[in-house]
């Protein structure tokens, strides 16, 4: 309208009051994108647990939650751990290459000590929970007596978590941190030196 | 960028739309700082919304789980305490600028023909608050929402025959209760914001269909240069953008300070009482509403029988309904109006605030008098508007808009 | 918007209820970290078996009131882990039976009554032996609750006066045979105080150190904004 409008500096005053009024909004989210952080009640239900598996029988699962999750502890037989390897070609990830444990899981067994196998019991499909089958497994995996079946699209893992071949489910189950305190305890959700 | 916008203009009317409203609304040049307070409205009701919503996001509907719920917010959830005191201090302040927004148009006579609908929209929009806010405060379920929900509720029950059967019917049970939490939860939550957003774009289309009015109350659309662009007219978009924008930065700068420095307004925001869970066995000392609905609480304490304070109360609203056929005056800003209604309007304003102060006041003889005259003044003020606005000496409405 | 600010300040004497009995300033100092966690402890071996302050987390406190891990399990008696509310160690029907009500929860007792209330009830319990507990609190005449601060503050007598045909309390005397001294005491209770005002707006510091910036960021964006005005409106005036 008025000719002794300066419009150069109109302009950079303008684009200067977009600018600061613009990060003031994006702070003004943050408060907003932040309050969805799992609060500090969700927090407190996320501690470690502590499980007593003492009374374990060979062949026998046990659920714990933690963080909401279920995680399962198994005990395996010596004559389960010993068919472990013999089904090795069938699977996805035998070699446990796939970031999926601690590195003090990344073994033949998938755990610290042998016998006892623990695992996040949600299917790396789509998180429905498996079914343990100890004894009839081999309905879905030709010469594989026991194992975990996803009922929901048909996902099988072995009894170390491990997936087989031609199933939707792409990644080994997921094993968490944990350790030992003696004997007959053990701790879920961390690992020995930060305990 | 230029197909895309064309594409759309082609199925939705989006640039004509911006034009119309935004781009090319003419709006008077002499707006002064009381043409501030819509926008403000807005901006309030925009930090209700989005702060509402996540609000809802940790909040428990339940007579065991909402006072907790609260206190987890603010203490467990990351800036839950930020969303919080946001909603809580945006609920006064909607309030003061709601006021502001009303009392600009009673100056200006903004309420006179031909803009009496979109008054009468800005009255609905009023109600439907006053409701949001009296439901909203029944949430928290501390013992001022719960005693203060009592009060309200009980206050139909003056109304004859089906007064007991009505307060009955809206608490959902004998006492305030988790029936009544949830039925104001929902209406809080949902019903009530959607009515209110539906009046704010009707009060908005009403505006732009008759323009708007300005300090010195002439119509700028007499005088029209030859494209038909009213001479005293400017594009709101750049010149009352820029111009909100400043008012918005003050503001936010009184609303971010009570929400960071006085969360609890000196106990006008957030009162004392409420930080204690509602116990139906135990009434708290001294009960009186948030400060916004003081001014009409005053008149209802004011007049000593039941069924008369809640038609007093009823009336005071009422009046401002019809306020645009009860000021029979021809010129409409209070610039050219007589003394008397200058008069009129100052302790018209006095007195509101008078009863707002009053109202958070126990009662004593004395205060019990000085609410009854104030109420006089309130409801004098319609009387003699009615009585004096056919005749009143004016002077001369210049025919352009000026600057004060 | 400026009438409207002062006739909101010009109210807020006003709201405060008028007591019977005077209030004695608690002076507490919001930032005094010392003091809160100093409160806290003597909250913890003299309140806390039957109060309950359960919005808050003994994580949270012992993080705002720079409390060791160490020094925070001492003050925990429940068997609670570190992230759990802090409930008392009493059930409520226990509490019922005992007090004949349940002591309440003191989360936000100084958000509700205010610091100085809990400072002045604090110092105002005085022999009654009419009473179950053998006290009674100028306050809150009639309070169910024993005077838990008994040995340290030793206790008060009242000296009693006729008015309107009531014997009222004229005024207590000063305590007798506390391990305390009244100094001491009135410190001890300044502390509980100070915490107790720490546990009913947790985020009070953080607040307003976030407060400052944000009103630094308005402050400038009105500036430019101002600027930005003035700038368009050329073409107008």
């Amino acid at each position: 309208m008025s000719s002794s409008a300066d419009l150069g500096r109109r302009r950079i005053l303008a684009i200067t009051t977009i600018a600061v009024g613009g990060a003031g909004i994006a702070t003004a989210t943050l408060p907003f994108i932040k309050s969805w952080n799992p609060s500090v009640k969700a927090q407190a239900a996320a501690v470690p647990v502590e499980v007593n598996i003492s009374k374990l029988d060979e062949g026998q699962l046990i659920k714990v939650m933690w963080r909401g999750k279920p995680i399962w502890v198994v005990k395996r037989s010596a004559a389960t751990l010993a068919v472990l390897g013999a089904h090795d070609d069938k699977l996805r990830d035998p070699q446990s290459e796939e970031p999926q444990q601690p590195k003090y899981a990344k073994n033949p067994w998938r755990s610290i000590r042998p016998e006892i196998f623990v695992a996040v019991g949600i299917c790396t499909h789509l998180g429905c929970s498996p079914t343990y089958q100890p004894d009839n497994f081999s309905d879905h995996v030709d010469g594989v007596t026991s194992g975990f079946f996803c009922p929901c699209h048909g996902s099988g893992f072995d009894m170390a978590g491990r997936v087989f071949q031609g199933v939707p489910a792409p990644l080994n189950l997921v094993v968490p941190p944990h350790h030992y305190l003696d004997d007959g305890r053990l701790v879920i959700g961390t690992e020995r030196e930060s305990s | 960028m230029k197909g895309l916008v064309r594409w759309l203009d082609d199925r939705i009317p989006m640039t004509a739309t911006y034009k119309r409203h935004i781009g090319q609304y003419p709006a008077p040049k002499n707006f002064n700082i009381w043409y501030l307070f819509g926008s403000l409205a807005i901006l309030v009701l925009f930090n209700q919304l989005l702060t509402g919503v996540w609000l809802t996001m940790s909040y428990v509907p339940t007579t065991d789980g909402a006072f907790a719920s609260i206190e987890y917010l603010m203490r467990d959830v990351e800036y839950g305490w930020l969303l919080r005191y946001m909603h809580s201090t945006g609920a006064s302040a909607f309030f003061v600028v709601i006021y502001l927004h009303m009392f600009r148009g009673l100056l200006y006579g903004s309420y006179q023909k031909p803009r009496e609908l979109l008054w009468i929209f800005g009255m609905l929009i009023f109600v439907v608050v006053m409701a949001e806010a009296f439901m909203g405060y029944l949430l928290p379920w501390g013992q001022m929402s719960y005693w203060g929900a009592q009060v309200i509720i009980s206050l139909f029950g003056a109304i004859p025959v089906i007064g007991d059967d009505l307060t009955l019917w809206i608490r959902g049970d004998y006492v305030v209760s988790g029936a009544t939490l949830n039925r104001f939860f929902a209406l809080h939550v949902i019903a009530l914001p959607l009515i209110m957003v539906v009046l704010i774009f009707l009060h908005l289309i009403a505006l732009h269909e008759v323009g708007s009015n300005n300090p010195d109350g002439v119509e700028i659309k007499k005088h029209k240069d030859e494209d038909g662009w009213p001479l005293d007219g400017i594009p709101f978009h750049p010149y009352y953008t820029v111009k909100d924008l400043v008012g918005i930065a003050g503001f936010l700068m009184v609303f971010c300070f009570f929400v960071f420095f006085m969360p609890e307004g000196g106990g006008l925001l957030l009162e004392s009482p409420n930080f204690e869970a509602a116990n139906p066995m135990k009434t708290p000392e001294h009960i009186s509403p948030v400060w916004y609905f003081t001014p009409f609480y005053a008149m209802l304490r004011a007049v000593p029988d039941k069924l008369g304070g809640i038609v007093v109360m009823g009336m005071s609203i009422a009046l401002l309904f019809v306020l645009p056929w009860l000021d029979r005056c021809k010129v409409k800003s209070v610039r050219y109006r007589s003394l008397g209604h200058r008069i009129n309007l100052a302790q018209f304003a006095i007195s509101f605030v008078a009863l707002g102060v009053l109202g958070l006041l126990p009662e004593t003889t004395i205060l019990k008098w000085c609410a009854r005259v104030f109420t006089v003044g309130y409801f004098g003020f319609f009387i003699a508007l009615w009585c004096y606005s056919k005749r009143e000496p004016t002077k001369p409405v210049p025919e352009r808009v000026t600057f004060k | 918007m400026r009438r409207l600010l002062t006739l909101l300040l010009c109210c807020i004497p006003l709201c405060g209820i008028a007591a019977d009995v005077e209030l004695q300033q608690a002076d507490i100092a919001p930032d005094d970290i010392a003091a809160q966690q100093r409160g806290f402890k003597a909250f913890q071996m003299h309140c806390a078996s039957c109060h309950s302050t359960h919005f808050q987390r003994y994580q949270r406190v012992a993080d705002d009131l720079a409390l060791s891990e160490a020094e925070l399990e001492q003050y925990m008696f429940t068997g609670a882990k570190v992230n759990d509310l802090i409930e008392s160690a009493m059930s409520e029907e226990e509490a019922a039976r005992w007090f004949g009500m349940a002591p309440p929860d003191l989360t936000l007792v100084s958000r509700v009554r205010g610091d100085d209330w809990v400072y002045t009830f604090l110092m105002s319990f005085y022999q009654d032996d009419k009473r179950r507990f053998g006290v009674n609190n100028l306050l809150l005449p009639y309070t169910a609750m024993p005077h838990v601060l008994q040995h340290e503050q030793g206790l008060a007598t009242a000296n009693y006066v006729e008015k309107n045909g009531k014997t009222v309390v004229a005024s207590l005397n000063p305590p007798q045979h506390g391990s305390m001294t009244e100094a001491e005491y009135a410190a001890m209770v300044k502390d509980i105080t100070a915490y107790l005002s720490y546990a009913a707006d947790p985020v009070q510091a953080k607040r307003e150190a976030i407060g400052w910036w944000v009103m630094g960021y308005l402050a400038l964006f009105f500036l430019l904004a101002w600027w930005l005005k003035k700038e368009y409106w050329k073409d107008v005036h």
